[in-house]
């Protein structure tokens, strides 16, 4: 004797956010019962295991019915197949369309690749998230990254309104496919210590200041690629380390400022030439595709070790950079003031985000 | 003549990839309609082509509007293949040809495919020209407005109700013609889903044409309904009522006059006026008439059924008079009284006085009898079609060769059923039948044909004309043998010349009982009405109708279900025919004792919406009966239940029995306490049936006795008033306290009734959640004892309930309106559960501001629409028809010489055994009655009007949210709380059939059949939005028939869903506008009194 079929399907479609939470999880239908069983939900509605278990098939039905629509959101509110209101559509694409940080950090820069997918099964052992979910995730990675690639405009902005994504997820996504398109290296162990939130400010940082976008939003070109003419003038800022008096006076500049107002200043003022030319060498670098891949290691190595094992703090670290930054103007033979600004200003934001354990 | 239909192909979106290569479909459109296809351009490597068509314009005539539907085929273009068929729509385009309607179809449907389901959409524009037709003659029925709500439309008024509609179509199969052995699973479905269309769309016309005849111009309580007989054929077959409705456009200032004057109008009228109107019908033709309705079913059979129905039953006079009349008049009667009486009958058989309606404009339902059912059991040999003459363009069954000495046919069938249920109702003293439905089961080759009603008194006010009429001017006959003898009979008389207009308290005047106390046709305990304290109420009352929205009820309502599974050996032919009518009474009778036990498990003494259903699989029986019980005001507090041992041998077991006893009394407390079923005490005041004669009432418990009355009988002696003993040494009745007491409660918060609406819950909030559920159980041990199976049923039913509870939970407070089940068994060892229904919520405080409201008077009609219903245009036509049935003694002996007549005429391959009506397992069962009263009394009633401004009240308490545009609500109930229709805009009645090769790839028969059915509501959404539409009311799936076929990884569904596209409109301007005529009718109403 069992039930052979049994479903429910209601005018306006039902979805317990609850149990969307469990599929999106991955997790299996027997396992989501149990779950909802410790969660008490049978105590509160007088409901048996059997009506958990067959409310919980027909959602997960659901569910998989609407994924389809769920991968072209803008569907979701034209389609005639479910009645959904609204509020619940933005909600199940939010959710649909959130993701671990834990395991967006393992795919982080990475190619989203066929090659990348067959190994999530690692990544999920690692992350102790399920597969499935893994996969989901990847795969909206991988959605977004090829609309919005071929994509005129501010990336954000195209995200929002492919995606139907609130503003925050945007920007995530923005910084998602950012990394990936700029594979930048994040799975290093030096980098390890750094949240996804951490990248993601950062990508924000560069999507809106080092970016085509970023000087002319109406650019025929995207936001994904960092602004290459850019990148060429930053090689003019060598002349901040190899011009040995410029390097000095910019020492002594920054010295004056801070003298007194750092705990730290005699490491910082013996340390000066290295970090200075750390920062001056990242940016003459970032010419070269294989040095964009390494800017937040090369960051990390030339820059915050330094003064993380001289025990500067986050104060420290904003002093000094600031008046880094501002010297630099000061400096009578330095003419590249714009780009200088433009790059200073989102390194010092980036390391300041960065800095700390 | 002719209209001028045309449509434009606008645009197409989400199209599916017809080509591999580029990913991409060039889709272009025919567009066909009759005989004539036009096509559009390709447009080409597009998944959201835009055609932007001309406008295609056929010129057809209006009978073909009504028939066909347009029919739009989106292809794929392939230069060196044939063309790939993407998907179809169907449009019916009835909605446009009516005048009321709606105007344009515009809009975004869902392309179908029969194997793929949904592949994206098109959007496209049809509208019709129609020039006016002045033929006398035509053949099509244009602008007959079609309702499938059961009561008059929110934004209409009823100027006239003219009776029962029905008609049936039947053709081949297409499933099962030869073709289908060569053709695609594809094209054999579209041929089904097509031929369908144009039977319905036929099936629509004649029934309109019909109620032109009559005067009409509308039907209300369209009921259509398709049996899929396999080999025999398809018999699409419709019931409903015609009405003539008027738009109420303003507020209606000559209604309220109207009704002021009409009673005074009424009383004064002699009685015999109304045979003014009534000549053409009551005199002269009534004789060919009847010929020629009887030359098309075989007298015989009816016989057959007679004589088997006979020998449970004897004393109901009416029936038998009933159902011999064509044919005892033909082949014998020497009796002169006997004549009379069939000539009486053969007028009445004209036509029949039933009303699909279940809820009607206030004052037309005078007095409630009972229940009334007839069913039989039909071998399907073969279809033999209609005397009605089919000239439509498919073709026929020709089956000659087999039936040349039977004329049976399908409407032969039914009207032998109508009959017997006509003749049961007037056996209760009434002469209509209101909410009135049709059903069938079908297994292999045998067929279940089922109707039931609610035997009724109605006013005169709607009818002017029509069987009511001919048959009041013949039920005054038996009066005259009567008058004199007995006070009470005298009583009956005058009543009956006063006409009913006489004020029948509104309260509780439905209770009354229709039939003469000193003539029951069956036991029953009969008090003073405990409200008016007037007139006779019986003890219970069940019906089919819902709730009348002035009726005085206490405490909630709540679903009470019996449920029954009865195995049977499996039987071909004949014997399964005959095996399964044996089978039957003895269902009913279980059901009905089930459902008299749940409902005193809970305090409540009437049920409303009763509707039974027998299902009919190779080896079981199945039986679900499910209505709403509530504890009416009028009528007295039921007894408990006593359990009793009839072997009262050791401790132990008494103390069992009284362990039993105790729980029992239990449950039934916290069920008054859960419902809130606290009645007034009302000093007892124990009348009884006034019935002087108990031998005739002994005689009567004889007649049919069976083992089981004879305890019924004892305990009516022994326990006050109608204390209801089990006795649980039978096996059947530990089942019954079993199932009594595992029936688990409503969840917290839950309410659920199969009506309308809750009687006891008014304020309900916009939030309406409609669904659909269906589950399909597998018996895997075929060795199951009828016990087993009830218990696994049982289950079923209660654990859907279960689940549907806790699916809708986030709603609560709310009530679970409408619940429809239909079970099924598809194939052995299968049981199928479908339920459709809404969830409304509603705001936890009751709040009854209205000081005026009176204590107990809870108002169960929820909505808005009051004010429409009390302002109808009084017909003046104060005709009685008061039906005063047999009655006399004469009656009796006539009875007595039917059955021996009709011996002689038994036939066989009809197997036209019936089973035995409701009436007779009334019978059987001391305690179960019901009945209105025909001795109603002056006018004093006036004196209670209905609290003014209720509505009003209910109405600001009712909190509206907002709804977003393009939302289509879908509710089975013929209104949306908060919202007010203000137009409709046609019937929605679509049929679709979903097949697939690769079901495990679809979810296995779950993601199958979830998917259907979602797919089903939004094309039934989309075509109302098309329409101009946002919501459909009075929705019901009507069929929902599943194979499955797992090995060959194969499934196939079909769905049949029906309802009203209407526009509706959140109510708050229209707030203040409507307070007022509310007011002022109710006052009329009141000062009617009715």
């Amino acid at each position: 004797m069992s039930v052979e079929l049994d479903v429910f399907v209601g005018n306006t479609t039902i979805m317990d956010k609850e149990v969307y939470q469990l599929w999106l999880n991955g997790y299996t239908v027997n396992d989501a019962v149990k779950v909802r069983i410790e969660g008490g939900v049978m105590e509160e509605c007088e409901a048996s295991a059997d009506v958990l278990l067959s409310d919980t098939m027909d959602q997960y039905r659901t569910f998989q019915m609407c994924e389809r629509l769920l991968h072209h959101p803008a569907k979701l509110a034209n389609q005639l197949l479910f009645q959904i209101p609204p509020d619940r559509q933005a909600m199940l694409i939010e959710r649909y369309y959130a993701f671990d940080d834990l395991f967006v950090r393992e795919v982080l820069g990475k190619k989203l690749s066929k090659g990348t997918k067959k190994d999530l099964d690692d990544v999920s052992a690692k992350t102790g998230v399920s597969l499935k979910s893994c996969r989901r995730q990847f795969d909206n990675f991988k959605r977004v990254f090829k609309v919005v690639e071929e994509l005129k405009g501010p990336l954000v902005e195209n995200i929002r309104q492919h995606f139907l994504l609130p503003d925050q997820l945007a920007r995530d996504y923005a910084a998602i496919v950012f990394f990936a398109n700029n594979r930048f290296e994040t799975g290093k162990k030096k980098l390890l210590y750094l949240t996804f939130q951490d990248f993601a400010f950062c990508a924000g940082q560069l999507i809106n200041h080092w970016t085509l976008g970023a000087v002319d939003s109406m650019m025929e070109d995207m936001d994904v690629d960092l602004d290459k003419e850019f990148l060429q003038d930053l090689k003019d800022l060598k002349i901040l380390i190899t011009d040995k008096d410029l390097l000095d006076q910019h020492k002594s500049l920054v010295c004056t400022a801070l003298r007194g107002k750092t705990s730290v200043f005699n490491e910082m003022e013996a340390n000066f030439k290295n970090l200075s030319r750390g920062l001056v060498n990242i940016a003459a670098k970032l010419i070269n595709a294989k040095d964009v891949r390494d800017f937040f290691i090369d960051l990390v190595e030339k820059f915050i070790e330094p003064c993380r094992s001289d025990k500067w703090t986050s104060i420290d670290m904003n002093l000094f950079l600031t008046h880094y930054t501002n010297s630099a103007h000061i400096l009578d033979t330095f003419k590249h003031h714009a780009v200088w600004t433009r790059y200073m200003g989102v390194i010092k934001s980036c390391i300041l985000r960065m800095y700390h354990d | 003549m002719p209209g001028k239909l045309k449509a434009k192909i606008v645009a197409g979106r989400h199209l599916p990839v017809m080509d591999r290569a580029s990913d991409l479909t060039d889709a272009f459109v025919e567009v066909k309609f009759g005989n004539t296809t036009y096509k559009t351009d390709v447009y080409p490597k597009s998944l959201n082509p835009q055609w932007n068509s001309e406008w295609f314009k056929f010129e057809v005539d209006d009978e073909d509007l009504q028939d066909e539907p347009l029919q739009i085929t989106v292809l794929d273009h392939d230069t060196y293949s044939a063309n790939d068929a993407i998907g179809k729509v169907y449009i019916d385009i009835d909605p446009l040809l009516c005048s009321e309607a709606a105007t344009v179809i515009s809009g975004w449907l869902p392309i179908y495919d029969t194997i793929h389901g949904i592949r994206g959409e098109i959007n496209v524009l049809v509208k019709v020209d129609l020039f006016n037709d002045l033929n006398r003659f035509r053949q099509s029925s244009c602008g007959v407005k079609f309702f499938c709500t059961t009561s008059i439309p929110r934004c209409y008024r009823a100027i006239m109700v003219h009776g029962f509609v029905e008609e049936l179509v039947v053709n081949e199969d297409p499933e099962y013609q030869w073709i289908d052995r060569i053709r695609t699973p594809r094209a054999s479905n579209e041929a089904r889903q097509r031929l369908i269309f144009l039977m319905s769309g036929e099936l629509q016309r004649k029934i309109g044409l019909k109620v032109l005849e009559m005067g009409g111009n509308a039907v209300v309580g369209y009921l259509q309904c398709f049996d899929l007989e396999g080999e025999s054929g398809l018999v699409v077959r419709a019931i409903g009522t015609a009405c003539t409705l008027e738009k109420i456009s303003t507020l209606p200032s000559t209604a309220t006059h109207q009704s002021n004057s009409s009673p005074s109008k009424d009383m004064k009228e002699p009685v015999f006026g109304e045979e003014v109107p009534g000549i053409p019908l009551s005199s002269g033709p009534p004789t060919p008439l009847r010929a020629q309705t009887f030359s098309s079913f075989s007298p015989s059979k009816s016989y057959s059924r007679q004589s088997s129905s006979s020998d449970t039953e004897l004393s109901l006079t009416p029936k038998t008079g009933m159902g011999s009349g064509g044919s005892a008049g033909k082949e014998a009667g020497p009796l002169k009284a006997l004549l009379r009486q069939q000539t009486q009958s053969a007028l009445e058989q004209r036509e029949y006085p039933f009303f699909t309606l279940t809820s009607f404009p206030s004052g037309f339902l005078l007095h409630v009898g009972g229940v009334v059912s007839a069913r039989s059991v039909k071998l399907l040999d073969r279809i033999h079609n209609p005397a009605l003459g089919n000239t439509r363009s498919y073709k026929l069954l020709d089956w000659n060769s087999f039936t040349a000495d039977e004329p049976e046919t399908r409407d032969a069938w039914w009207e032998e059923i109508r009959q017997e249920i006509k003749s049961h109702a007037k056996a209760l003293g009434c002469h209509a039948v209101v909410g009135y439905s049709e059903s069938t089961s079908i297994c292999e080759e045998v067929c279940i044909l089922s109707a039931s009603g609610t035997a009724a008194i109605l006013s005169s006010r709607f009818m002017q004309d029509g069987p009511l009429d001919t048959e009041h001017r013949l039920s005054r006959q038996p009066l005259v043998f009567s008058t004199g003898s007995e006070r009470v009979e005298g009583d009956m008389g005058s009543s009956a010349s006063l006409g009913f207009e006489e004020v029948v308290p509104p309260g509780c005047g439905f209770c009354h009982i229709p039939y003469d106390e000193l003539n029951i046709p069956f036991p029953a305990q009969l008090t003073y009405c405990y409200s008016c304290r007037r007139s006779k109420v019986p003890d219970v009352l069940f019906t089919t109708i819902d709730l009348p929205a002035d009726a005085n009820i206490t405490g909630k309502g709540c679903l009470i279900q019996a449920r029954l599974c009865r195995t049977k050996k499996k039987a071909q032919g004949e014997g399964n025919a005959t095996a399964i009518s044996n089978l039957l009474p003895f269902l009913e009778y279980e059901l009905h004792t089930q459902l008299m036990n749940k409902l005193k498990l809970r305090g409540m003494n009437a049920l409303f919406g009763l509707r039974i259903q027998i299902s009919v699989g190779e080896t079981m029986l199945l039986g679900l009966a499910s209505a709403t019980g509530v504890y009416l005001t009028a009528l007295p507090g039921p007894g408990g239940i006593q359990i009793a041992g009839k072997t009262p041998s050791d401790i132990t077991y008494e103390q069992h029995i009284s362990n039993m006893q105790k729980k029992i009394n239990d449950t039934i407390a916290k069920n008054k306490d859960l419902y809130e079923i606290n009645p007034p005490e009302v000093v007892e005041e124990i009348i009884g049936s006034p019935i002087p004669e108990p031998r005739q009432r002994s005689r009567l418990f004889r007649s049919q006795s069976e083992s089981s009355d004879e305890v019924s009988e004892l305990d009516l002696s022994h326990g006050k008033k109608d204390a209801f003993v089990l006795e649980i040494d039978d096996t059947d009745a530990v089942e019954d306290i079993h199932a009594l007491l595992t029936d688990s409660p409503t969840p917290q918060g839950f309410y659920s009734c199969n009506t309308e609406i809750m009687p006891g819950i008014q304020n309900w909030t916009s939030a309406i959640q409609m669904f659909t559920s269906v589950r399909v159980f597998r018996l895997n041990n075929a060795n199951l004892t009828n016990q087993g199976l009830n218990k696994i049923f049982s289950d079923l039913c209660e654990n859907l309930l279960k689940s549907l509870y806790f699916k809708l939970r986030s709603m609560v407070p709310c009530c679970l309106c409408h619940l429809n089940f239909t079970v099924a068994i598809p194939e052995d060892e299968l049981i199928q559960v479908a339920v459709t229904a809404v969830a409304m919520s509603f705001d936890k405080e009751q709040i009854l501001e209205n000081g005026k409201q009176s204590g107990e008077k809870t108002l169960t009609k929820a909505i808005t629409e009051n004010d429409e219903q009390l302002q109808f245009n009084l017909e003046l036509n104060p005709e009685s028809s008061h039906a005063n049935p047999l009655s006399s003694p004469k009656g009796l002996s006539e009875v007595g010489s039917h059955p021996s007549a009709r011996a002689p005429s038994v036939d066989y391959s009809s197997f036209a055994d019936r089973c035995s009506s409701w009436i007779e397992q009334l019978r059987l069962k001391a305690h179960t009655i019901r009945r209105g009263s025909v001795k109603t009394t002056s006018s004093m009633e006036k004196a209670s009007p209905l609290p003014e401004g209720r509505s009003r009240s209910l109405r600001s308490n009712r909190s509206y949210s907002g709804t977003s545009v393009a939302v289509v609500k879908m509710t089975p109930l013929s209104f949306i709380p908060g919202a007010k229709i203000i137009k409709y805009l046609g019937i929605i009645n679509m049929f679709f059939i979903r097949e697939t090769t690769s079901l495990r790839e679809e979810g296995g028969v779950s993601g199958f059949l979830h998917s259907f059915i979602a797919e089903v509501f939004a094309m039934v959404r989309a075509h109302v939005a098309a329409l101009g539409g946002n919501a459909v009311v009075s929705y019901s799936m009507k069929e929902c028939v599943f194979m499955e076929n797992p090995n060959k990884n194969q499934a196939q569904c079909l769905i049949n869903v029906s309802g009203d596209a209407v526009i509706f409109v959140r109510e708050s301007e229209l707030e203040a506008a409507s307070v007022q005529p509310q007011s002022t009718t109710h006052t009329s109403n009141g000062g009617e009194g009715t």
